[in-house]
């Protein structure tokens, strides 16, 4: 096969943005850029081959060949190691409430208490939950646990004594333990604040941009729209972090397709990390692969605003568009994923376990219990299966080594097949990935950004 | 030198070289998604 075959089919992935040509080897995880000249080339356009340009496909061509050999054994080594190799637990979900002082339309936790009774967790199950993550985590030095819900600062006082718990126990077992917690931020004040510093807390701060589309998918226990009052907390408790680990992060759902209009929202206001989330939901506002070509659009404006901030050297931080070569993740990161039901458990207030925080309350997912430890190993090893190398959808996609095969929930939730990925889910990856590696190209030093 | 094409990341065989899983990155569905797993844009926290 000769060089312009071989990089046009199999895993390669070409394609145009702002004026940059690149070129993605799915299998390998390589990425280049490409002149027009051997652009044309590649895509068949030039009739007149230009020596150079020709020799230089020959070389990628050939580099891309040995990488892929050397690629294939060494990554079949690191995916037995996953499936067979000792597992450790590394993070933990804490529901600390399900209960909520907003009823979310799209809460995971069903408007707060998923599905169930709500409930709060009480400092027994949180404390035998932390006892489990270092008993579990084997040589992991770092772990980690996020207080989620509902809203965990209607627990307040439990947040409180485990992250002092927390602190203890890592300490006696030589480990760091990294608290975040995610909240709508109605209930912070100074206290909360000054306590959230002292402990080096993360923050992820719930709120979805312009006050329409706030209001319409979060609204009080009252109906009423919680934009400004949410507005108000966060830009407060941004004000007062000591530190640059908080984001804040929202939703987008079918209403909102042009969500770039929220992400400067949320720029204007004063706010420099923002995650901006694809709605998880079978309600009316669901995304539908109708949805797609507008999203992808989407993206493309949010890169461009994205670009034209750090022209205007006013830049800020896109979750999904953050994307550093130089420092990326190991192989077996890649191959890893998200480590839901072996690296990762999401923990109920009655202190079950689920494979992470989209399962909770889903008896047939239900792991063990902080008491109990894990009474279902079987349930975790299918879990670390699921790898790339094991999904058929995964080994003939170009972004499978960025992407690392996606979110086993929405698998299960759109096709009921943990193995097979929902295709929404992985066009949207696709085209925040496009999106981040051009971002790369134009932002590295020395490169033009385009006007 | 190449003067048409640049390479701008070798991809996984570069990162195979490291010592590689040591597990003590942070997890990629904690906290700022929750929802939709990207793990090209977690750092490797190890340091060189």
């Amino acid at each position: 096969m000769n060089a312009i075959s071989y990089l046009s089919g199999g895993t390669f992935h070409r394609y145009s943005l702002f004026g940059i040509n690149i070129l993605v080897h799915g299998k390998t995880g390589a990425i280049w850029q490409l002149d027009d000249l051997s652009w044309k080339l590649l895509d068949g356009q030039s009739a007149e081959p230009e020596g150079d340009a020709l020799a230089e496909l020959a070389a990628i061509a050939s580099e891309a060949r040995q990488a892929e050999e050397r690629f294939a054994k060494q990554g079949a080594l690191y995916a037995e190691n996953l499936e067979e190799g000792p597992t450790h637990l590394k993070s933990l979900c804490l529901n600390v409430a399900h209960d909520c002082n907003l009823r979310c339309k799209y809460c995971f936790a069903g408007k707060g208490a998923f599905g169930g009774e709500r409930g709060l967790m009480s400092s027994e199950v949180g404390k035998a939950a932390i006892d489990l993550l270092m008993q579990l985590s084997g040589p992991r030095q770092n772990c980690e646990a996020d207080f989620f819900g509902g809203e965990p600062l209607l627990n307040w006082n439990v947040v409180k004594e485990l992250v002092s718990y927390g602190k203890e126990q890592a300490a006696e077992y030589g480990k760091q333990l990294q608290f975040t917690l995610t909240t709508n931020g109605l209930l912070l004040d100074d206290e909360k604040l000054a306590f959230i510093n002292e402990e080096n807390m993360g923050l992820i701060l719930s709120i979805d941009g312009r006050p329409e589309v706030h209001d319409r998918m979060r609204p009080d226990l009252g109906g009423s729209g919680s934009h400004s009052r949410v507005l108000a907390k966060i830009k407060e408790a941004v004000a007062k972090k000591a530190d640059d680990n908080w984001w804040v992060r929202g939703t987008y759902t079918s209403w909102n397709l042009d969500f770039t209009q929220d992400v400067k929202f949320l720029v204007e206001a004063g706010f420099s990390n923002i995650s901006l989330e694809p709605v998880v939901t079978d309600e009316e506002y669901q995304l539908r692969e109708e949805d797609l070509p507008k999203i992808e659009r989407e993206y493309e404006r949010l890169a461009s605003y994205y670009l034209q901030r750090q022209r205007e050297g006013k830049p800020f931080s896109f979750f999904h568009f953050n994307f550093d070569l130089a420092k990326g993740p190991c192989l077996a990161k890649r191959l890893l994923g998200c480590g839901a039901g072996h690296a990762y458990l999401a923990v109920s207030p009655r202190g079950d376990l689920y494979p992470c925080h989209q399962f909770v309350g889903q008896e047939a997912y239900r792991i063990g219990t902080v008491f109990q430890g894990i009474e279902k190993p079987e349930l975790g090893d299918r879990f670390r299966q699921a790898h790339i190398f094991n999904k058929e959808k995964c080994r003939s996609c170009w972004a499978q080594l960025y992407c690392s095969g996606g979110c086993h929930a929405n698998a299960l939730a759109k096709n009921g097949d943990l193995m097979l990925p929902d295709e929404l889910g992985c066009r949207i990856q696709q085209k925040r990935l496009e999106c981040a590696i051009v971002i790369h190209v134009l932002t590295s030093a020395h490169a033009q950004i385009p006007a | 030198m190449m003067k048409h094409i640049k390479r701008i990341d070798a991809g996984a065989i570069l990162s195979s070289d490291k010592q590689i899983g040591c597990g003590e990155c942070q997890a990629s569905c904690q906290s700022a998604c929750k929802t939709s797993c990207t793990v090209g844009n977690q750092n490797c926290q190890k340091e060189e």
